[in-house]
């Protein structure tokens, strides 16, 4: 059945560790090896960004580091793609409001 | 293989800068090597194998890599063949730019997952390969921008890579050779797959009997993955598109329609289908902006994209750079380590002087095993050309830009109250395509809008002939501009010369 499959199971993976990130403050678990985007994904978290203009959520879209759509701000540090950034132990990532500097603004 | 330009194969310059590490690029750079040429490979990514074979970090301990792929033999020799290479692998480098530099060609990077590290990198060489491949081509349609809606080849790369599902039930749309193998990934990883929705007829591949006759091997795969499709209960739908997304915060199900040959939707034969997640694309395209930007010509492919121009030994337009697999036109990864073989021995026949090497038996071989597959590649683009009734789903409201947020109404205004003819001026009057990714996703589909036919490609080239210009193919910090010597420079004549950036 299905129901029992896993991308996991699939490849037969045993995975070193799995380690603690947050995500907006919860705390989720992630595998080494995983892209923050793979690692939110996981968890079942498929936006981390709003858009500038109409605060729309948004999160992974190409995957490959092309569309920009994944853009996070990880440990304080916005516009990273989340698609190609790997996961590590103790990663804050917080939704990305807008451009991701409205500390900028004045 | 050295990994650093610390370790041995350090040189002041190279012979071959091969840029991009998959199936073209690994091919050309290990065949090249054998025949004693200095190579550097440059890739983004952490690993090699580019998107075809991209697999799981080995912390994920990932026994079976092979259960997400066929054909990961051919990958698995040319891996080896890296391994015991003297060939410089730089992982983690975006190219952001060719330029002349004397004699040579200089490949300048940044670095770092995501491009954002500190260290700019520049790497000269006598010759370069563009191995940098495909990436897919995205049509709009309402919900499109909804969480939950993916590349059909971006939720392959993150299950190949991250182990992760975008959803439990997932529907995979679009057109196109990677939606039957997309869909069989995500069954096998233990996702429900209720249809993959395919929008042209594999009849298309009947008006090209030869080309089909000359490749029993594609035709066996298609077979495969028919047998896969029935085994996991997927239904294909063809001559059929996602019209619409329905959900608030993310998907929540999709509607599905019969599209006519053309795919302009059918009335009455909406459908809607359940699900929590659709992977979507609509072909591959060639991602040839490093080498358009110096110049290399291009033609225009039968399903409207652009693909470099090439000789009969890979060699583009500008003499001393060659490219090899999708660049030259998507034809996938068996074509692609035959073009970057041949190149990486054409290659070494110019820089060494012996011409012997590519009128051997060998390099006769892999020509004509290019030739057939090409012909095959040639089918492929025709049997899933977009048709151009596709723009008959779009309502206004639907972001066709999804970086600057710029509806299908804002565009078509530009097209028919201000005379826009083409992207550029659409680009110009609406901010289409002009942010964060420069119109990778939404240029095909601005275009197609902005042509005077409402085509893009297909029939009549309506567009001016030329691929989107990109100067900087990848984000660079100012920092890493600044740390660039002058043009005329010549203090810093190391083939590989990694430039602090200013602290």
């Amino acid at each position: 059945m299905t129901r029992d499959r896993s991308p996991l199971g699939l490849v037969g993976a045993d995975a070193e560790a799995a380690f603690e990130i947050t995500f907006d403050g919860r705390t989720l678990s992630a595998l080494p090896g995983q892209s923050v985007a793979a690692a939110l994904w996981a968890a079942g978290v498929l936006a981390w960004r709003t858009t500038r203009v109409g605060g729309r959520p948004r999160g992974a879209f190409c995957a490959i580091g092309q569309c920009y759509d994944c853009l996070a701000t990880i440990n304080g540090r916005p516009n990273r793609r989340a698609c190609l950034v790997p996961a590590r132990p103790g990663d804050a990532i917080t939704t990305q409001e807008g451009d991701g500097h409205a500390g900028l603004t004045v | 293989m050295p990994d650093s330009p610390s370790e041995e194969g350090h040189a002041t310059s190279y012979d071959l800068a091969v840029i991009g590490a998959g199936a073209a690029g690994l091919a050309g750079a290990v065949a090249a090597d054998r025949l004693g040429l200095r190579v550097a490979l440059l890739d983004s990514s952490g690993e090699v194998g580019g998107q075809f074979y991209r697999h799981p970090a080995p912390a994920l301990g990932a026994v079976r890599p092979e259960a997400l792929h066929h054909d990961w033999k051919a990958f698995a020799g040319l891996r080896r063949g890296l391994a015991d290479s003297g060939v410089l692998h730089l992982a983690g480098h975006h190219v952001w730019t060719v330029a002349q530099d004397g004699e040579l060609w200089a490949a300048h990077a940044v670095t770092g997952a995501d491009g954002d590290g500190e260290r700019p990198v520049c790497v000269r060489a006598r010759t370069v390969l563009f191995a940098t491949g495909a990436s897919e081509r995205h049509l709009p349609f309402p919900g499109w921008t909804l969480p939950g809606v993916v590349g059909a080849g971006g939720a392959q790369a993150m299950l190949k890579s991250g182990l992760a599902l975008p959803g439990r039930r997932i529907v995979v749309a679009g057109s196109g050779p990677l939606l039957p193998a997309v869909a069989v990934s995500l069954a096998a990883a233990g996702a429900r797959v209720p249809a993959v929705v395919e929008a042209s007829g594999y009849l298309g591949y009947a008006r090209s009997p030869a080309a089909l006759a000359a490749n029993p091997r594609k035709l066996a795969e298609a077979a495969a993955y028919g047998t896969a499709l029935l085994r996991h209960r997927i239904p294909l739908r063809t001559r059929s598109a996602v019209t619409e997304v329905h959900g608030r915060d993310r998907v929540e199900g999709v509607t599905v329609c019969r599209v006519d040959r053309d795919w302009r939707p059918l009335p009455h034969t909406a459908d809607r289908i359940a699900c929590d997640a659709l992977a979507v694309g609509h072909g591959l395209v060639p991602q040839i902006e490093l080498a358009t930007g110096i110049g290399c010509a291009t033609r225009r492919t039968r399903d409207g994209a652009h693909a470099l121009v090439l000789d009969a030994f890979q060699e583009t337009s500008v003499r001393g750079l060659w490219a090899a697999g999708e660049t030259g036109g998507v034809g996938g990864a068996p074509l692609a380590r035959v073009e970057g073989e041949l190149a990486g021995i054409a290659v070494a026949a110019r820089v060494r002087g012996r011409e012997a090497l590519v009128r051997g038996s060998h390099a006769r071989a892999l020509r004509r095993r290019r030739d057939r597959m090409r012909a095959f590649a040639t089918a492929m683009a025709r049997a899933h050309a977009p048709g151009p009734g596709w723009t008959a789903w779009l309502d206004d409201a639907t972001d066709v830009c999804r970086c600057e947020e710029v509806t299908a109404g804002t565009v078509r205004e530009a097209v028919r109250d201000y005379g826009a003819r083409d992207a550029r001026s659409v680009k110009l009057l609406t901010r289409a395509g002009m942010g964060w990714c420069q119109g990778r996703i939404c240029g095909a589909a601005v275009a197609c809008l902005a042509s005077p036919t409402g085509q893009e490609g297909g029939g009549q080239p309506a567009l001016p002939p030329s691929p989107e210009r990109r100067p900087l193919a990848v984000p660079v910090t100012l920092a890493a501009l600044a740390a660039l010597p002058p043009p005329n420079d010549r203090s810093h004549p190391s083939g590989h010369t990694p430039q602090k950036g200013p602290s």
